[in-house]
Order: C-alpha cells, then sequence, then structure tokens
C-alpha cells in the first residue's frame, strides 16, 4: 500500500473540517478527491503535504509514518490552484529550485541539474522557455512548469490542488489528457482535487467523493456512476430529475404509474425518486408523467427537453435526434416515463 | 505588460485640472526648491563653499549621515519583521499592531523627541540610573537616533504591507514543499519578491531621516559640532541672521533628497524589465 489515510479528523476553531476520513492509494494510482466547496478537500490535501496538521487520526506512506515528518522531509510534489511559480526566477530556475535548495550533502552537481532540467522542459513541451519568466508565460504553460517543478524532486507523491480551475475550458481539456500521459509516463502517486465532476471522472482511476468533511463515496468512475450510495453522489456527478413517489418492495407509485426502482437504502413509502436526463422515455399515450413541452434545445448528440407536469413540476430530459422527441413542439403534451429510477435513504 | 490606461479625451477640463497640478507643483515644491539655492549662491561661491566646509556644518552633516546610518537600517529590519508577521500569520492584536505602527505618521515628532526625555533624560524614569552608570542618551548620538527610529519606523513596514498581502504566501508555501528551510525560504524567495519595496521604503525612510527636525531637536541639546544635525545646524544659523550660510547648508539636504530620488529612479530604470516582471507576474 503507498498512501494509507486512516480516521483523519480536522476541526478548525468553529467547524469540523474533515470527520474521520480513511482511504487509501495504490502505488502509481491517479485518486481524485471530489466535493463541493467546503468539503474539506484542500483541507485534506494540505494534510498530506505537511502544510496542516490533524487533530488526530494518521497518514503513512510506504508504512512510514507522514505526521513525524515536515513538508520538507515528506519529499511530496505540489502543483498549486495558483501555481505558485517564483516570479523573480526564470522557468529553468523555477524548475531547479527543488534540486539547488538542498543541502550541500545531497545536492546533485551543476550538470546533474541542468541535464534534470532539460530533461523537465521537454517532458513539458516548453524547451524553448527556459529562460522566460513565468509573467511571459500563458495560463496553460505556468501550470506545466509548476508541475515539473513539482516533478524535479522526485515526488514520493504528486498532489495537485485544483491544477485546472483558473484556465479556461479548452486549454483544460488539453491539459487533462497530458497530465494523465504524464501521470502514466512517470508512475507517480498522485493525488488531485477538484470540484468538477466531469473532471474527475475523466481523470481519475479512483474518486473519493466528499460532502461537509467526511467520505460519501469511494470508488472508480464508472462504478461510482453507476452505483452511486447516496442521493449526494448521484446529484454531484451529474444532471438530475427529482420526483415524489411511493415506495413498495421495489416498485415505486408514481400515482398513475408504476417504475422499478434501484433502492439504496431507503424504507418503504413515501420517498423522493431520482433519475437522468437521459435514462427516459418520450411517448404520445404511454404511462409516465403528463408534461407540456417548455423547449426543445439541440445539447451536441441530443435533444435537450424541458418539460413541465401539470403542477409545475419542471423536468429536464435528453433524447436521441432520432427518438420520438424530434417530432415534439413547444406546447405539446406527452408522457414522460423514466426508465431507471434511483431511490435513496 | 501592465495595461496602459485609455487615454482620456483632452477636454478643457482636462486640460484645465493639469494646469492646475503642474501650477500648484511649481508653487509649493519647485519655487521654495529655487529659492534654497538661489539664497544659498547670492552673494557667490566663496561664501557659500565658507558656509558648508565651516567645522561645525561638517560635523552637523557627519552626524547626520551618522543617524541615518544607524537608524535606516534598525527600521528596515524591523519593517520586515512586522510586514513578515501582519501579512503571513494571524493572530489577535493585529489591528493594534498596524495601528501602533501608524502611530509616528499620526503624532508630532516633537512629542516622539518628548518621550525619550521623559524615559531617559535627567529628570526621566532612568535619569538618575544612567547618570548613575555614566551612560549618555539625550544629548548624545543614542537619543537623536531613537528620536529618529521613532519618527521614521512606519516607512519601510508600511511599503512591504500592501505588497507582502498582495502577493500571498503560496510561494513561500511551494518553496517549503519543495524542500527550502526558513531562512532559504526568506532569502531566496520572500526578499527577491519585496526588494523593490523594500528599496523604496529605505529610500522614503532615508529622506525622511536626514530631514528630520522636531523629534531630534528636542534630544538634541544643540552642541554644535557635537550634537546638532544638518536641520538644526540650519535652524540655528537661520536664527543668527546667517543667511548665505543657512540656506547653503539647506541646500545640502536638499540635495542629499535629491540623491535619494535620483538613486530611486536609476534603479527603476536599470531594473524596469524585472520590476514590470514582478508586477506583471
Amino acid at each position: 500500500m503507498s498512501l494509507t489515510v486512516s480516521n483523519i479528523t480536522k476541526t478548525f476553531t468553529k467547524f469540523a473540517a474533515l470527520s474521520d476520513v480513511t482511504f487509501e492509494a495504490e502505488p502509481g494510482e491517479f485518486l481524485a478527491l471530489l466535493g463541493p466547496s467546503g468539503s474539506g478537500k484542500t483541507t485534506l490535501l494540505r494534510l498530506l503535504a505537511g502544510l496542516d496538521q490533524p487533530d488526530s487520526g494518521a497518514i503513512a506512506f510506504d508504512g512510514e509514518n507522514f505526521l513525524s515528518l515536515n513538508a520538507r522531509e515528506r519529499r511530496i510534489g505540489m502543483v498549486f490552484q495558483s501555481y505558485a511559480l517564483f516570479r523573480h526566477m526564470t522557468v529553468a530556475e523555477n524548475i531547479a529550485f527543488g534540486l539547488t535548495v538542498r543541502p550541500a550533502g545531497e545536492r546533485k552537481t551543476k550538470a546533474q541539474i541542468k541535464a534534470k532540467v532539460e530533461s523537465l522542459l521537454k517532458l513539458i513541451q516548453l524547451e524553448e522557455y527556459g529562460k522566460r519568466f513565468p509573467a511571459q508565460l500563458s495560463g496553460g504553460q505556468r501550470q506545466r512548469v509548476a508541475l515539473a517543478r513539482a516533478l524535479a524532486i522526485e515526488p514520493r507523491i504528486l498532489l495537485l490542488d485544483e491544477p485546472f480551475g483558473a484556465l479556461d475550458a479548452l486549454v483544460r481539456k488539453d491539459l487533462r489528457r497530458w497530465l494523465r500521459r504524464i501521470h502514466d509516463e512517470t508512475g507517480v502517486t498522485t493525488v488531485f482535487v477538484t470540484h468538477d465532476q466531469e473532471e474527475a471522472l475523466d481523470l481519475a482511476d479512483r474518486v473519493v467523493v466528499l460532502k461537509e468533511g467526511r467520505i460519501e463515496q469511494i470508488g472508480a468512475p464508472l462504478e461510482l456512476y453507476r452505483e452511486p450510495k447516496s442521493a449526494f453522489v448521484f446529484e454531484f456527478l451529474g444532471a438530475n430529475n427529482q420526483a415524489p413517489g411511493t415506495l413498495l418492495g421495489g416498485t415505486i407509485d408514481f400515482g398513475g404509474f408504476t417504475a422499478t426502482a434501484i433502492v439504496k437504502g431507503a424504507s418503504d413509502g413515501a420517498v423522493t425518486a431520482r433519475f437522468r436526463p437521459f435514462d427516459t422515455q418520450i411517448s404520445r399515450s404511454g404511462p409516465g408523467f403528463a408534461v407540456k413541452v417548455l423547449s426543445v434545445l439541440p445539447a451536441g448528440a441530443n435533444l435537450r427537453l424541458e418539460l413541465q407536469t401539470a403542477d409545475g413540476q419542471v423536468f429536464e430530459t435528453q433524447h436521441a435526434h432520432d427518438s420520438e422527441a424530434s417530432d415534439l413542439h413547444v406546447g405539446d403534451t406527452v408522457s414522460l416515463l423514466p426508465t431507471k429510477v434511483y431511490v435513496f435513504a | 505588460m501592465r495595461a496602459r490606461p485609455a487615454e482620456a479625451p483632452k477636454t478643457p477640463a482636462a486640460v484645465g485640472l493639469s494646469l492646475v497640478a503642474v501650477f500648484w507643483l511649481a508653487l509649493i515644491i519647485l519655487l521654495p526648491l529655487v529659492t534654497v539655492l538661489v539664497e544659498a549662491s547670492k552673494e557667490g561661491a566663496a561664501p557659500f563653499l565658507a558656509a558648508v566646509t565651516e567645522p561645525d556644518t561638517i560635523a552637523a552633516i557627519q552626524l547626520t549621515l551618522l543617524v541615518a546610518a544607524i537608524a535606516v537600517p534598525l527600521n528596515a529590519v524591523f519593517g520586515i519583521a512586522a510586514a513578515w508577521c501582519i501579512t503571513r500569520f494571524e493572530f489577535k492584536g493585529k489591528g493594534l499592531l498596524l495601528t501602533i505602527i501608524d502611530l509616528p505618521f499620526t503624532i508630532s515628532p516633537v512629542i516622539a523627541g518628548l518621550v525619550w526625555m521623559l524615559l531617559f533624560g535627567a529628570q526621566g524614569w532612568f535619569g538618575a540610573w544612567l547618570r548613575l552608570n555614566d551612560i549618555h542618551i539625550v544629548f548624545a548620538l543614542p537619543g537623536l537616533v531613537l528620536a529618529t527610529v521613532l519618527v521614521t519606523l512606519p516607512f519601510v513596514a508600511r511599503e512591504l504591507i500592501p505588497l507582502m498581502n498582495d502577493q500571498g504566501t503560496d510561494e513561500e508555501v511551494a518553496a517549503r514543499t519543495l524542500g527550502a528551510r526558513g531562512w532559504d525560504i526568506f532569502f531566496r524567495i520572500t526578499l527577491p519578491n519585496i526588494k523593490w519595496a523594500l528599496v523604496y521604503g529605505v529610500l522614503l525612510c532615508t529622506a525622511r531621516a536626514m530631514g528630520e527636525f522636531g523629534a531630534v531637536s528636542v534630544v538634541s541639546g544643540h552642541i554644535r559640532g557635537q550634537t546638532n544635525t544638518l536641520p538644526l545646524q540650519i535652524e540655528i544659523l537661520y536664527n543668527q541672521y546667517e543667511a548665505v550660510a543657512a540656506f547653503a547648508c539647506a541646500s545640502i539636504l536638499a540635495g542629499l533628497a535629491i540623491v535619494t530620488l535620483i538613486l530611486k529612479s536609476v534603479l527603476e530604470w536599470r531594473f524596469a524589465d524585472e520590476l514590470a516582471a514582478n508586477r506583471r507576474h
């Protein structure tokens, strides 16, 4: 086991930032800490980096107690949301920093450092930029330099705090692929923090979903998506609709029609059902919610519908362009049948 | 690159405002400066040279430079330490500390001189003890330094605090995760990032320290050739109706201030690129 986090609790003066957080990362794993702001994910990252101490619990790496080591001794590569590049140093000096500050005995020779910097510049595809200052780089380039600087010390773990937060959507997608490739090439255990579920699902081997300082669920992206354990995870991972119903032995009665429910800890009785926009069928006269079409809009590969029931509830659904939905017009009255319904405790 | 502010249209109002600014500058700053130089050289070079080479005046110049040379480094170190505390840590009484740093800006320099008299003067709290041990603070160099330090205390700290607040701690934290120790972080990250503000603060502090009159006047004792700094020497000469000599000394003091400003401009010009890079980031 590479990184082991056990029962970590951290309380700030007024609120519990983390309560009883436990998870592990395999060697070479790419792990995402996913949660909304205030979920404690950045606090957790700072604890891993040694920038803060937990109130209780343990953090170990390869069996070594991390909590007894300070930030300097942990040899962790950290990439900050703001990049935190040293503004008065060139790109090459930034990357070399972690090597040149080592005490004289452990320091590599100048030639070794130079070679290392050059190989890293090559890795981040900025060979020609070594002599530039951070202010002369684009956001994406700065991000890559920050990563190279963190990798220079050959870190035992790479920690990334919202690494793409400050970049525009296009650059972000590009850098995401690139980061994954760098990770696969270097094989370094990586933990990154994000509030963007798409990013987490796209990049990580496994995702730790945090809510209000507690772990809500840990799993591979597909597992989380298919088997969400709670309403929070279900809602956080994508768009969804909600409707009241009555649960009875795995079947939910919406008053007028029923559907098979995937039940996660809920007991029979009045419940809130949840379903994804694309887990639905539209028909002119079949069973389902009687809804009026509010809008029909293209959404990439799909059509996006906004539908409203007689008592004012709005559903958002997605359908293939060549489905029943393509014939709909605003104002039509149709039936909406959810095909995959989740009911959480 | 910092964006250039869009140029405002040249309306009558804009032209009028510019004229007011130029006129005011000429009236309030240039006119007195010119007066000093004109008065100093009114009777030709010989009296001017005689006045500035007079032993008491030379002693005053030396003392002024010595006081500044001691007081400014003290306040530079204090300023860095205070700015570091205030911008890097959260603690109770931070607001109070900020207010106290500003205090010398608001209290009269005379009071800044008087407090040292109350503490170390012959009738002061420690007066008897100092006399017993033959330690001279007021009417001597230590008193002049203390008074100057108190008056010029805020200059460096006030330059650094907004900048360090603005820059945040990210770079220092990054340096720590990369293995840097405390002093490494200070000398390789913090200090380079604040060096221009520090230079600026030190220059302002120096100019103010050399020109300080009120506080120094109280603790000096006005012993000619011993405890008179240049501003005090000027006053004495002026009160003795030695106008040329007074203005000659004044021109030297003004000259020191102008040298300080030129030094600052040269530094800004010489390191314009780096300065800009610092700001742009």
